[in-house]
């Protein structure tokens, strides 16, 4: 499952956050692979999402929020000076927890994103194509002039999914995107997942455990702020080092 | 305040209760609903009489003596209903001013008028019919004998039932004769001044609160900021005539040319400012944050946010705020009296510097006068523009409905 040859394309060094003076996030240094699926892992309140923000620079839309350390997307520091957080965010989309299409059709709900973004060609085919590697265009090709609203929760989040790949980034992040959908749904994103890991670096944060274990390559324990264990997850889930993970991950705590 | 003034209510009314006696749980839960039941049918009971009177005053007899007989117009024999169009124009030829033919000629040509409207002016401008004496709607039917009997008693006089709200008042302008009176200019002064009021604050308006909602970071300033313009929508009207009168009339007298319509609607644009602020404020927060969050996780910059995003969710309920701030402004006076309405005026506002008056001056200046007919005249505008504010006022209620049906539908 690990690819030694693999670069890192996510690295944070010394990350830390702030939300006012409370430390929301503690000295974080953490690498994931390119085109694997990483998962992030832990308790309510551990700083796992807040982690996942601070990689597309979401944290800058909260007002009270300071971060210090860096984050380096293929050895460049979004953090540096000059940097503007939208650039950041086109090269890295975002699935979140609650399905959230924009109100209008499910066509526009790609084209308006590939239309901010400047990207040209021919919409109707690129719309085809990536609501095809979402693995939705059989369910909508004869509604696409119709409400995203109208599609179910599990279609919602495909879309969501297929207008985060629109614009072409190189990572996408997701932060529980299963956690508000059926089984069914789930299962579906899952294996979507699987097959979007051979074009995209995907971090995923989920409160469950066996979905970890299913999809990720790798899967880092965040506690209170702070990375417990990072590793490929096999290692972690059968082996941990920590004693902590290990109470997390047999259930005692979380 | 409210509430040291019901506490002491409360106070008042347990004092009356161990008074009386009441010890009974039950009982005196019954005297309270009783008491807040009073409460309620007392202040229906006022807007109930306010409409009542004013309905009252805009229908009833009215007794008309002309100064020309009709059998010294028309002959002895003839009807007057019965005559053609030709006729009718031959007479008007004949009995009248020939420039006064003329500008009704001008007005719309005679002999494209129907029938009835020649017979209107010959009535107006031949006959000369004036009104001697008036009565309500409750008199004409509670006293009707007595009404006979002064028509009976009056030489060439007649009797006939008005409905004060007609067409040719909407349409006719201001005259000296309270019967041939309209509210033409006024009502469209009133359009006038709210347009440009709208033109002013609507646009600044949803800025400022875009500003304040989305942009401006939450410091000290920004909050002292934020409690004035809450304090700005409770400051007496007459402040904002004050404000208007100085800025625009006085410092601005190059540009909005003193006492025009300019300054009226801009002072009234100052009036809605707030109100149109803090509900655009509000619909802004209503829109979810996921929303936001989407719209800059595909990575659009702030502005594509709040413009494709927040102000398409939001504009309905910014909507309704904004007609709340209309009805506010249509029905405003002190500010208009301040800045310089004119009170008596017959021509129509033609551009942003022309003289103006507006409903609610026009229905003060009515009141104010001596003569009853005024008074049916004053009424009917009331109801004209008591129509006005409660149509606007629907209209907001059913818009913020149906943006909690959508709400439900999502």
């Amino acid at each position: 499952m690990k690819d030694s040859t693999s670069q890192f394309s996510i690295r944070t060094k010394h990350l830390s956050l702030f939300y006012d003076d409370a430390r929301a996030l503690k000295n974080i240094n953490l690498s994931f692979h390119e085109k694997q699926v990483s998962a992030l892992i832990g308790p309510s309140g551990c700083g796992k999402s807040t982690f996942l923000r601070c990689i597309n620079r979401m944290n800058d839309l909260i007002q009270s929020v300071r971060i210090e350390g860096s984050v380096l997307l293929d050895d460049f520091d979004i953090y540096q000076a000059g940097v503007d957080p939208v650039k950041v965010r086109q090269h890295v989309g975002m699935v979140f927890q609650k399905p959230n299409p924009f109100p209008k059709s499910i066509y526009d709900n790609l084209a308006w994103g590939m239309k901010i973004n400047g990207i040209t060609g021919d919409y109707d085919e690129l719309v085809e194509h990536n609501l095809k590697k979402a693995g939705l265009w059989e369910e909508v090709k004869n509604k696409l002039k119709s409400s995203a609203l109208s599609l179910s929760g599990g279609q919602q989040q495909r879309l969501c999914i297929a207008r985060a790949i629109a614009i072409n980034p190189q990572i996408i992040l997701m932060d529980e995107p299963t956690s508000a959908l059926d089984p069914i749904s789930t299962t579906i994103i899952e294996n979507l997942i699987e097959e979007l890991k051979q074009n995209y670096t995907i971090i995923i944060v989920t409160h469950n455990m066996q979905q970890a274990g299913r999809i990720a390559d790798f899967t880092s324990f965040f506690l209170l702020g702070e990375v417990i264990e990072h590793g490929p997850t096999s290692q972690l889930f059968y082996n941990p080092e920590n004693k902590k993970t290990e109470a997390y991950i047999t259930g005692r705590f979380g | 305040m409210i509430k040291l003034l019901f506490r002491s209510l409360f106070r008042f009314l347990a004092y009356l209760l161990s008074f009386f006696q009441i010890k009974n749980k039950k009982i005196r839960e019954l005297v309270y609903i009783i008491v807040f039941q009073l409460c309620l049918v007392f202040t229906f009971l006022t807007l109930l009489t306010l409409i009542l009177r004013v309905i009252d005053e805009s229908f009833g007899f009215v007794l008309t003596k002309n100064t020309k007989q009709v059998s010294e117009v028309f002959g002895e024999t003839t009807d007057p209903n019965s005559l053609t169009k030709t006729q009718l124009i031959n007479v008007m030829k004949d009995n009248m001013r020939r420039g006064t033919v003329r500008t009704l000629d001008t007005e719309k040509p005679l002999a494209q008028r129907t029938e009835e409207n020649l017979l209107d002016l010959i009535n107006e401008f031949v006959l000369e019919e004036r009104v001697i004496k008036t009565w309500s709607l409750y008199e004409s039917i509670f006293t009707l004998h007595s009404i006979r009997r002064i028509h009976e008693s009056t030489p060439h006089s007649q009797l006939k039932f008005r409905n004060w709200i007609n067409l040719t008042f909407l349409i006719n302008k201001q005259s000296s004769f309270p019967e041939f009176t309209g509210i033409r200019s006024a009502l469209l002064g009133s359009v006038f001044i709210v347009c440009i009021a709208l033109a002013f604050s609507l646009p600044l308006g949803v800025a400022s609160a875009v500003y304040l909602e989305e942009y401006a970071t939450k410091n000290r300033l920004n909050s002292i900021i934020q409690t004035n313009i809450y304090n700005l929508t409770g400051i007496p009207s007459i402040l904002y005539g004050i404000l208007g009168l100085a800025i625009f009339v006085r410092l601005l007298l190059p540009l909005t040319q003193g006492r025009t319509i300019l300054s009226a609607g801009l002072t009234l644009g100052l009036l809605c400012l707030p109100i149109i602020i803090i509900n655009s404020q509000e619909a802004i927060k209503a829109v979810p944050n996921s929303l936001r969050n989407s719209s800059y996780g595909v990575g659009a910059t702030k502005w594509q946010t709040v413009w494709h995003h927040v102000l398409p969710g939001s504009y309905e309920r910014i909507l309704t705020g904004v007609i709340l701030a209309i009805s506010r402004a249509i029905g405003e006076t002190a500010p208009l009296v301040v800045v310089g309405a004119a009170t008596f005026i017959t021509t129509d506002p033609t551009g942003l510097f022309s003289k103006f008056t507006a409903l609610p001056i026009q229905i003060y200046q009515w009141t104010a006068r001596p003569q009853e007919s005024y008074h049916h005249v004053a009424a009917a505008a009331i109801i004209i523009l008591l129509f006005l504010i409660i149509s606007l006022n629907s209209t907001a209620i059913i818009l913020r409905k149906r943006v909690s049906q959508r709400k439900i539908e999502q």
